[in-house]
């Protein structure tokens, strides 16, 4: 087990990066605790797995470092920084039996053989594969060779760190579900470093405890599944978590707060005052479709016109219109409304975001 | 769409049916109406059943031809499969350097039979030779023309020199097929050098040395041509091969039934082989 440490790393697949759009991964410092359950979550394209890749050490990073318990490890070979790795694609060794698959990294570090069958038998019956452990790993469904390949890289008790590489993309929903308890399980039960590439915000909330979520090549936020969804760092966070994502809305400057056509919302003194520090007009406003409420006319409220109801069996998707720009509000089901009635829609003041440049601006504490 | 039932459909099949009886049965029965007849001339021919195939397979001649038969291939294929796997093992992955090597590889294959003979025979002469002349040189005693060991030796070498590139480009090619993430997840599970090869490269190269093996031993169970030109089956029969046994049978004896009788033996053991050594390696790892 180690804590991983990045520092001032960048990485191209170009050999003279031109700009940072060549960037796969754009410069930057992150540290994962050791034994802590981490998920990357990001868009296809973003680097997760060319992050992942570089811990470890499949790949060399262009710059910067990558440190093992505060040891440059950049030289090393994934042999020799002794980690495990889950592929997205299940890849077995199909001449072997599943029981010679489990034990085929342990064999390799010359375990003695009562360990050996002790340890697979321990990841067989936790990944449920006892029945097929003499059965030719060739003839295997998709399913089973993916819990394989995963039992490759839970069945090593020493090692640093176990990443994950979007491992449940060729599971069906039902064993995934499954599948993504057990690896909680197995992080409780032996409390290794795991890492967990997903562009899927479900297996990440569930699986981690901290989840970092990337974009264009950088970690734009590095929190839990609660501070990712009430707090939003980046536009793209709140975009990307949530479903359906985060309501923005392109807003100007105006005294006291922002404005979108007619409609002000008035901002925190604190906001206010770091927004003068900035000259960028790249201004939105975000609130996440559960924090808008339903009320009264008053004169806080907005009146917007309902344009379609998804009723989506335990809460319903209003699509409204407010001065022409759409918006997203989720309501429990008990609530009736109709296409084409007019709502007025009360956005609290503690659940509007301002962003500016894309970035949330918070008032200074 | 509904089916007519319209038996002249059958006679679509007519072709394909005169195509393989042209190409393989009329020859072949044409054979075995030989092997079971003396022929004295024209219209001068008798019956005589199996008696051809008992006197062929009584032939002591024929059984010592036969037996260098099996050692030569055997020997081919323990050098020629080996090698081609290393060399194919140590050829660069990709870019300029693998096309080059993959050019020189192939440049003794290009080279027709024939021509291999004179080469080698010329090339390992004692006198002027340069492999000859140099191992005389270096103190051995190399007479190809002389010794039996040293030419059976020349044979196999000029052979393997010939075909070991065959074997390694078919490796090639398999090893070229297997998905990097194999070896990404071999290095991952921390497995050595060895490993690697025996666990990943071979079971995958499998189907490829079916290929290799076949045709290798085909080739050489059936070479005629350059020992011919090398040594012409000397000194004494030590390079005399059943091929050239059976043409010195049919052409220059012109004793047709029995070579004809001999012919169907030498088809049957090669068909035999090769059906034991297909089913031997799809056989080999299959489900317990």
């Amino acid at each position: 087990m180690a804590e991983i440490a990045l520092t001032a790393m960048a990485h191209s697949y170009e050999k003279e990066p031109a700009g940072p759009e060549d960037y796969a991964i754009r410069q930057l410092d992150h540290v994962w605790e050791k034994g802590g359950a981490y998920a990357l979550l990001g868009p296809s394209g973003c680097g997760k797995s060319t992050m992942l890749n570089i811990i470890s050490g499949l790949l060399a990073p262009s710059e910067g470092q990558v440190l093992f318990d505060g040891k440059p490890v950049n030289h090393l070979s994934p042999r020799e920084r002794n980690i495990a790795q889950v592929f997205q694609f299940p890849v077995v060794y199909d001449s072997m039996t599943v029981f010679d698959n489990l034990a085929f990294p342990l064999r390799n570090s010359g375990l003695p053989k009562a360990k050996i069958r002790e340890r697979v038998n321990e990841i067989a019956e936790v990944l449920e594969l006892e029945p097929l452990l003499h059965r030719k790993a060739r003839n295997l469904t998709a399913d089973e060779k993916q819990k394989v390949s995963m039992g490759r890289g839970l069945v090593r008790e020493d090692v640093s760190a176990i990443l994950f590489d979007e491992p449940l993309t060729v599971i069906d929903p039902q064993l995934k579900w499954k599948l993504r308890r057990k690896l909680k399980q197995i992080h409780e039960q032996f409390d290794i470093t795991m890492i967990y590439v997903t562009h899927d915000q479900l297996e990440a909330s569930t699986f981690a405890d901290r989840i970092a979520v990337m974009y264009e090549g950088r970690i734009v936020q590095f929190g839990t599944p609660t501070e990712l969804f009430e707090n939003p760092n980046h536009t793209f966070v709140g975009f990307f978590i949530g479903s359906p994502g985060m309501n923005l809305i392109d807003v100007t400057r105006c005294p006291g707060g922002v404005q979108f056509g007619n409609t002000r919302f008035p901002l925190s003194e604190g906001v206010m005052k770091r927004l003068a520090e900035t000259g960028s007009d790249n201004l939105r406003l975000g609130i996440r479709p559960e924090f808008i409420e339903l009320t009264e006319p008053n004169p806080d409220s907005c009146p917007a016109i309902v344009e379609d109801v998804e009723d989506l069996g335990t809460y319903q998707i209003l699509t409204a219109q407010l001065e022409g720009q759409g918006l997203k509000v989720r309501l429990s089901e008990d609530i009736q409304v109709e296409r084409k009635q007019v709502v007025h829609l009360h956005f609290p003041a503690r659940w509007l975001k301002l962003y500016v440049d894309e970035f949330l601006v918070e008032a200074s504490p | 769409m509904s089916k007519i039932p319209d038996n002249r459909a059958w006679w679509l099949v007519l072709p394909v049916l005169l195509l393989v009886a042209f190409s393989a049965l009329v020859p072949l029965m044409t054979v075995v109406n030989y092997s079971v007849q003396d022929i004295f001339g024209p219209g001068n021919a008798y019956y005589v059943g199996t008696e051809w195939f008992r006197d062929v397979l009584r032939d002591e001649r024929l059984q010592a031809s036969l037996l260098r038969q099996f050692g030569f291939s055997a020997a081919v294929l323990a050098i020629e499969i080996p090698l081609g796997i290393g060399i194919a093992l140590m050829m660069p992955k990709g870019g300029i350097r693998a096309s080059l090597c993959l050019i020189l590889l192939a440049i003794p294959l290009l080279i027709p039979w024939n021509v291999v003979g004179t080469i080698w025979q010329i090339f390992a002469r004692g006198d002027i030779g340069l492999f000859g002349w140099g191992l005389n040189q270096l103190g051995f005693n190399y007479n190809y023309t002389g010794d039996p060991v040293d030419a059976w030796l020349t044979v196999l070498l000029m052979d393997v020199w010939h075909w070991t590139p065959l074997v390694a480009l078919l490796c090639y090619s398999g090893l070229r097929a297997i998905p990097e993430a194999f070896y990404q997840a071999a290095e991952i599970d921390r497995a050595s050098r060895w490993a690697v090869f025996r666990y990943i490269q071979l079971p995958r190269l499998k189907n490829v040395l079916v290929i290799a093996v076949l045709l290798r031993f085909m080739d050489s169970f059936m070479i005629y041509t350059e020992p011919f030109v090398l040594t012409g089956g000397g000194p004494g029969s030590s390079t005399t091969f059943l091929s050239q046994t059976l043409t010195t049978m049919a052409v220059g004896q012109f004793d047709l039934g029995r070579a004809a009788a001999f012919s169907l033996v030498y088809f049957l053991i090669v068909l035999l082989v090769s059906w034991l050594f297909f089913t031997a390696i799809t056989h080999m790892d299959k489900e317990r």
